[in-house]
């Protein structure tokens, strides 16, 4: 099995919980009753059918979805309804999307710079010392002053993901930030995600790469019509799959 | 050869049609030459003498003071005269992206100051107001450079905003004595006199100067969560689209001074661009929406992910995109309103449309409607034409390296 990276995580501090997290969409029930903890340095590969409520799923934790009922604490912050318990979690959490979102109006540089300049007040030239170091790590320091829409889709993920890097976060959310991809950028992709991986960074991701769920992930959380229906260290996740929809499932994308 | 082969004398039909065409337009065109320019009259004393022959353009070369001018008193007439060259400059230098930073708020005080002490040759500053001035600049300066000035600056603008404070407050109680300060060097002018391109210059940039903020402000309020502003704002664009612009002005000039307390008068120049302030915003508020509507909902979300504030959200990633989206209907919308400005001679204000109206007045040059008109429309040309081009410009300009 291909676990090299698992580590001990018995004695780290949980960095989120949920519990009992409700969602509904008027009568579509998103989130159904969500118990979860991550502890700190947790690989999480989320995983399930589309509209299993997975992407909603991490999207409550950064508040872009407001979850109805339940708790969500994020770093030891309750989300509620208070702009300033919000802005600090989000300075915490880094997200990346499936459509990159990257500011197509600013160079890469300043895409990376924007938030450490206005939201950590970082003196310019240090936040461009920071982005640059950053852009190197995902390869890409020759592209600084290109704009996002001159770049391909897999660099300009991986700008995304040293955009997301560059407030210096403590957990990282990956929204299946390699579906949006042609096939041949996924790698490019996967391996910047890896390294991130190994340096010990608590990571959230939604993914139907079941490749990398196998070479990072500490846990896999299959999720199906809003809950949570199995999860596991990848080994036995993926060699004796309980529940019967997680069968169906890995057979239908393990075996196309 | 080949291309006139090709597009105008592909088939007969095409060939009979092209050639009839450039026999109409060389009829008209020579006709149009020979009246403007071969039989014109270019100088006459009277009217009189224009008879019988081509264009009249003696009757502009007469009246060119009073169109461009009105009846601004006709010895100071230098005084609009670089009025308007001082409105120009301001407006060319601002059109240059490498200005747009700091200095365009000195090129818009120092122009806007110039133009105005032009026109009305004295302006007198009460000591309220330059009060009010302090505490509004010091406000505004705390607030806008409270993330990046350093604490030095910040207590500077603090500073200043505590004078205006504490200046109107001793006004207010009394101990402070009433002074005005006078800047006078001409006579004064008041702004019924104004008259001619000054007046449509003015409206136009000061009306869409501060329309602008406010069509923003009104846009940003029509999409906000909060159902009060949401409301208040939908409710005022929709107000005041609903009514023509005619209307507005009339209501400013006539039925607003009936429900002022008696003795106060406010300008009829003043409440003129007022109501184009409010007509303008409520048009660019719509358009400018059209751009926040046409941004995918991953900016705001990657702009809220990071942890920006709304009001940063809005200023460097959601306002920049949205107006550069709306740069031709924006452009549009401005030529449209300085055109829509000379709609003020119904409220008696003369205007550059209004002074070459009445320049066909005077019995001794009457009946060249033609030549006046032409040439008022050539100037307005002039004006929306390069608005045009800028727009052109600026769209290749802010999406240089944006595109593939």
């Amino acid at each position: 099995m291909a676990t090299s990276v698992a580590h001990d995580l018995s004695h780290a501090p949980s960095v989120i919980q949920l519990r009992g997290v409700n969602k509904w969409y008027g009568q579509f029930h998103v989130l159904s009753d969500i118990n979860l903890d991550v502890k700190q340095g947790e690989r999480i590969v989320i995983c399930g059918p589309s509209g299993s409520g997975k992407s909603t799923l991490i999207r409550c934790i950064n508040r872009l979805e407001e979850h109805q009922r339940g708790d969500i604490v994020v770093d030891g912050v309750t989300l509620s309804n208070d702009v300033k318990n919000i802005e600090t979690i989000r300075r915490e959490v880094g997200m990346v999307f499936q459509s990159f979102n990257l500011f197509p109006h600013l160079t890469i540089l300043d895409n990376l710079t924007l938030a450490p300049i206005w939201v950590k007040k970082m003196p310019k030239k240090e936040a461009e010392e920071v982005a640059m170091s950053l852009l190197k790590r995902v390869r890409i320091p020759e592209q600084a002053n290109k704009y996002p829409g001159q770049l391909s889709g897999g660099q300009q993920q991986r700008v995304a993901i040293a955009r997301a890097l560059c407030m210096r976060p403590k957990i990282m959310l990956f929204d299946e930030p390699t579906s949006a991809l042609d096939p041949e950028m996924v790698k490019e992709v996967l391996d910047v995600m890896i390294e991130l991986a190994k340096e010990g960074m608590t990571m959230l991701c939604v993914t139907h790469e079941m490749g990398f769920a196998r070479a990072v992930a500490d846990r896999v959380i299959f999720m199906d019509r809003g809950e949570i229906v199995e999860q596991g260290p990848p080994s036995e996740f993926f060699a004796n799959p309980r529940n019967e929809r997680t069968r169906t499932f890995l057979g239908q994308i393990l075996h196309h | 050869m080949g291309w006139l082969r090709q597009n105008l004398f592909s088939s007969w039909g095409n060939g009979i049609t092209t050639v009839v065409l450039l026999l109409a337009i060389a009829w008209l065109l020579s006709w149009f030459v020979d009246w403007a320019v071969l039989t014109a009259v270019w100088t006459a004393p009277s009217g009189q003498d224009c008879r019988g022959h081509g264009a009249c353009w003696a009757l502009i070369h007469e009246k060119y003071r009073y169109i461009f001018f009105g009846s601004f008193p006709y010895e100071q007439h230098w005084r609009p005269l670089f009025a308007v060259l001082a409105m120009l400059a301001m407006l060319i230098l601002s059109a240059d992206r490498r200005m747009w930073n700091k200095r365009l708020l000195w090129i818009w005080s120092i122009g806007s100051a110039t133009t105005f002490l032009l026109m009305f040759g004295q302006i007198n500053i009460s000591s309220s107001l330059i009060f009010f001035l302090a505490l509004v600049i010091g406000a505004g300066g705390a607030v806008l450079r409270a993330t990046v000035g350093s604490p030095i600056e910040i207590n500077a603008w603090r500073a200043l905003a505590g004078i205006g404070v504490a200046g109107l407050a001793l006004r207010l109680v009394g101990l402070f004595p009433a002074f005005t300060l006078s800047i006078a060097p001409f006579s004064y002018v008041e702004t019924s006199l104004w008259g001619g391109l000054p007046v449509t210059m003015i409206l136009a940039t000061y009306g869409l100067l501060f329309a602008f903020p406010l069509g923003i402000l009104l846009a940003l309020g029509r999409r906000s969560n909060l159902p009060l502003i949401k409301s208040l704002c939908v409710g005022f664009i929709e107000l005041i689209r609903g009514v023509p612009l005619i209307s507005l002005l009339i209501m400013a000039s006539v039925m607003l001074p009936l429900f002022l307390p008696s003795g106060m008068t406010i300008d009829k120049f003043l409440r003129a661009l007022v109501a184009v302030i409010l007509f303008a915003s409520a048009y660019i508020a719509e358009v400018i929406r059209g751009g926040l509507q046409s941004l995918p909902k991953g900016q705001f979300e990657a702009a809220d992910a990071m942890g920006l504030t709304y009001f940063q959200k809005t200023t460097l990633v959601i306002l920049p995109q949205a107006l550069r989206v709306v740069i031709p209907p924006l452009i549009n919308t401005f030529i449209g309103f300085f055109k829509d400005t000379s709609l003020v001679l119904i409220i008696g204000i003369f205007d550059f449309l209004n002074t070459a109206n009445q320049a066909l007045v005077d019995p001794k040059w009457a009946g060249f409607p033609g030549e006046i008109y032409l040439f008022a429309a050539f100037v307005y040309f002039c004006f929306c034409f390069s608005m045009s081009r800028y727009s052109k410009y600026l769209e290749t300009e802010l999406n240089k390296g944006t595109r593939r």
